[in-house]
């Protein structure tokens, strides 16, 4: 069991968790990820380690509501246990000194890129942050990304904070900055990496994303994560998550994704009201 | 004075109750029903108690098999089940799962006129009977020897490990990486094989023995081996199977495509046919096409035809080949699997959203013997067929898992991504660490992985009072 010592909504629709799991905590590197499972007849989901802290024992997560699982994990109670936090899985990100580096975050990679981020810059790299969502209501860990990058870049789809659009603009802002960079490395879903990788192609610049396919253990048994990666196809929990971004089958594997939108949905639709009511009933019994 | 008769022998193995056909394809629980306690003394009775068993020695884990069919004879089933637990630790699976005949069965003296004893279902027949009468007989532990020792991975070698080793009075911890122990024998077979309710009991029984269990722990992630190190006397490595094996061919990564780890991993240990109440969800598919031919392949075929699919097994061999158990291909074909022998498939079609909706195929005929000893299959000419499905799964094997042997420097792998242990110790390369099961062999059976751990623990033993 795994204890729940903070869970809030940061902005909408995306929550802040943060576990007690010291071993993990011992442990993880930046780029890695955790499966959890909300409850003892939930399912397995991986998500990013967001950040954490060695002394206390407990690594963060940033859940992006969006089917079952990440609702019944926002809906935990702080205090509250949840039954399974497993890793930390994955392979690390290469950190090294690569020079300027544009690290790119979208929705809840905004989380994801910061400990990347942060490492990048103790290891004496130029830290160019990005951070992209819809509009400015929906920015999140801008001072904490502040303070692990040289100059952070704000886009927003709708222009109410900083650059106006998608981050297939970051080409441009580079060009305008007349920075050369080394390497960017991407967090997000899996249509803004495709986005950002596509417009980093014509540049040469080699780009590392983070694949979230679907998982269910994590630790290389079951084959469903993976991915095609140039000729070969790879297992992203153990070969990954991180990729070269100009080398993924995008196609693919946004298919991939989809193959159970309409299990999603039927979980979305049958189970908030009436499944609410019924534990609340249980509760007060 | 008149000579004592001599008792004729009876060579008419009694049959096992089973659901029928027509009824169990539509359900999740057990096919076969076990013997009644009349049918199991009359059928322990038949056996000879041969002076020298040529049946013992068949045994992986070597249960004095006349022994205990001897005590279900005379009605003793405590003093039976005692008997196969001082070496079998999961009689109730391994009654179920192993491949008697291959073993002990296979070398019965009455094997020649089909009247072999049915070791398996006697075995299964005390770990039940226990089980019903609701206490279990825990033996005395010695006391601690004050050595620790680590096990990685609580599939069968993992259990049988901390079994042995925990009744010689040393302490023992497991770490699991998934959320529930039993590895294979809880993510991979079914229900309707072995339900899980028997796993569960194994599993509790060890930790009334005194088994510590610590799950969600990926040794190689959570902690590496290195630093298990220090803190245990001596370290197993039962890690279990690996990535799963795909044939290289167009469209298998198709949606749709599964590898037998994950159909069976979402149905067994995820509970997906009872989608949404358990989370993990599986699709609902028409015309599934299994590929391969062993015992993971029937488990797939049987899987999706519990949910309604119209499933055929596709192999490229015959059916004399089959690597499965003769009993699963005959329930397989009961319930209605359709056997496409001599078939290999060379591309899966997807249509325009990248689902698969065709299987294109060879057929094959039969050559030469190979180097497994079965005539091999070779490709027919322009005899390619198109068929449509919607789902395939993908049942050829899996390579063992690449955790370990990738975290762990020093540890000596071979070829195949396999941890090398030595076949009668279990011991590795690095001192203190010994290994066996999937991890060592590549996908195998249970009772192999069983009979690897009763080696390894024997080693250990050994090495922990040497210190």
């Amino acid at each position: 069991m795994f204890k729940i010592v903070e869970n809030r909504m940061i902005v909408p629709n995306i929550n802040l968790m943060t576990i007690e799991a010291p071993l993990i905590a011992g442990e993880v590197q930046a780029g890695q990820f955790v499966i959890l499972r909300a409850n003892d007849d939930g399912e397995r989901i991986p998500l990013s380690i967001a950040d954490w802290d060695r002394a206390k024992g407990t690594i963060s997560v940033v859940i992006l509501t969006i089917g079952g699982t990440t609702s019944d994990l926002a809906a935990i109670q702080v205090g509250k246990n949840i039954p399974t936090a497993v890793g930390p899985l994955g392979n690390p990100t290469e950190i090294e000194h690569f020079g300027t580096v544009l690290c790119i975050g979208g929705c809840y990679g905004i989380a994801s890129i910061y400990p990347i981020a942060r490492a990048l810059k103790e290891k004496g790299n130029r830290v160019i942050a990005v951070m992209e969502a819809r509009s400015s209501y929906l920015l999140y860990w801008e001072d904490k990304l502040e303070k692990v990058s040289d100059r952070l870049i704000r886009i927003t789809r709708d222009g109410t904070k900083g650059y106006r659009g998608h981050v297939s603009k970051i080409p441009g802002i580079m060009q305008e900055a007349r920075e050369p960079v080394d390497r960017i490395i991407i967090n997000g879903c899996t249509f803004l990496m495709k986005r950002s990788a596509d417009a980093s192609r014509p540049y040469g610049i080699k780009t590392i994303v983070s694949l979230n396919p679907i998982m269910i253990d994590g630790t290389g048994m079951c084959g469903v994560c993976r991915v095609s990666v140039g000729s070969a196809t790879k297992f992203a929990c153990v070969d990954g998550p991180d990729f070269d971004g100009h080398e993924v089958d995008w196609k693919e594997l946004l298919q991939r994704r989809k193959t159970y939108l309409k299990e999603e949905t039927i979980v979305s639709e049958t189970s908030r009201c009436e499944d609410h009511a019924l534990k609340t009933r249980d509760e007060a019994l | 004075m008149m000579e004592p008769q001599k008792k004729k022998i009876d060579y008419n193995r009694r049959e096992m109750p089973k659901q029928p056909a027509e009824i169990r394809r539509h359900n999740f629980s057990e096919v076969a029903l076990g013997y009644p306690v009349e049918t199991a003394v009359q059928e322990a009775s038949r056996c000879l108690q041969c002076k020298k068993p040529l049946c013992v020695a068949k045994c992986p884990v070597e249960i004095d098999i006349p022994k205990f069919v001897k005590c279900v004879a005379e009605n003793d089933f405590a003093a039976g089940i005692k008997i196969l637990k001082e070496k079998n630790l999961l009689p109730a699976v391994c009654g179920r799962v192993c491949p008697q005949e291959e073993q002990c069965e296979s070398t019965c003296v009455m094997v020649k006129k089909g009247g072999q004893i049915a070791i398996g279902r006697l075995e299964r027949f005390l770990a039940d009977w226990e089980a019903a009468q609701d206490k279990m007989n825990i033996p005395e532990i010695p006391s601690s020897t004050g050595k620790n020792v680590a096990v990685v991975g609580g599939g069968p070698a993992g259990l049988t490990v901390a079994g042995d080793l925990i009744k010689l009075g040393h302490q023992v911890t497991i770490f699991e990486a998934l959320h529930k122990l039993g590895g294979v024998l809880t993510y991979g077979i079914p229900e309707f094989r072995l339900p899980k309710a028997i796993v569960n009991r194994e599993v509790d029984y060890l930790k009334k023995l005194g088994v510590k269990v610590v799950a969600d722990y990926v040794v190689g992630k959570t902690r590496k081996i290195d630093s298990l190190l220090d803190e245990y006397d001596a370290i197993f490595i039962g890690a279990g199977a690996g990535l799963p094996w795909f044939m290289n061919i167009p469209g298998e990564n198709l949606n749709g495509v599964y590898s037998a780890n994950e159909y069976l991993t979402r149905m067994n240990l995820m509970k997906g046919f009872l989608f949404p109440e358990y989370r993990t969800p599986i699709k609902e598919h028409s015309r599934v096409a299994v590929v391969g031919g062993g015992n993971v392949a029937m488990d797939c075929a049987r899987t999706a035809l519990r949910l309604g699919a119209e499933t055929r097994i596709i192999y490229r061999r015959s059916r004399q080949e089959l690597p499965a158990r003769l009993e699963e291909v005959e329930n397989a074909e009961e319930e209605g699997i359709i056997f496409q022998f001599l078939t290999l498939p060379i591309r899966y079609i997807g249509d325009e959203n990248g689902w698969v909706k065709e299987i294109e195929y060879l057929k094959m005929e039969l050559g030469e013997p190979d180097a497994s000893g079965r005539r091999s299959p070779i490709p027919i000419k322009g005899s390619e067929t198109i068929l449509p499905i919607d789902a395939v799964v993908c049942a050829i094997g899996n390579s063992p898992n690449p955790l370990i042997p990738k975290t762990t420097q020093g540890l000596v792998i071979g070829k195949k991504g396999n941890i090398v242990a030595d076949e009668q110790t279990g011991k590795t390369s690095m001192h203190k660490i010994w290994a066996g099961g999937d991890v060592v062999t590549g996908a195998a059976t249970v009772i192999l992985a069983m009979g690897a751990g009763r080696k390894a623990a024997r080693s250990i033993h050994e090495y922990l009072v040497s210190l």
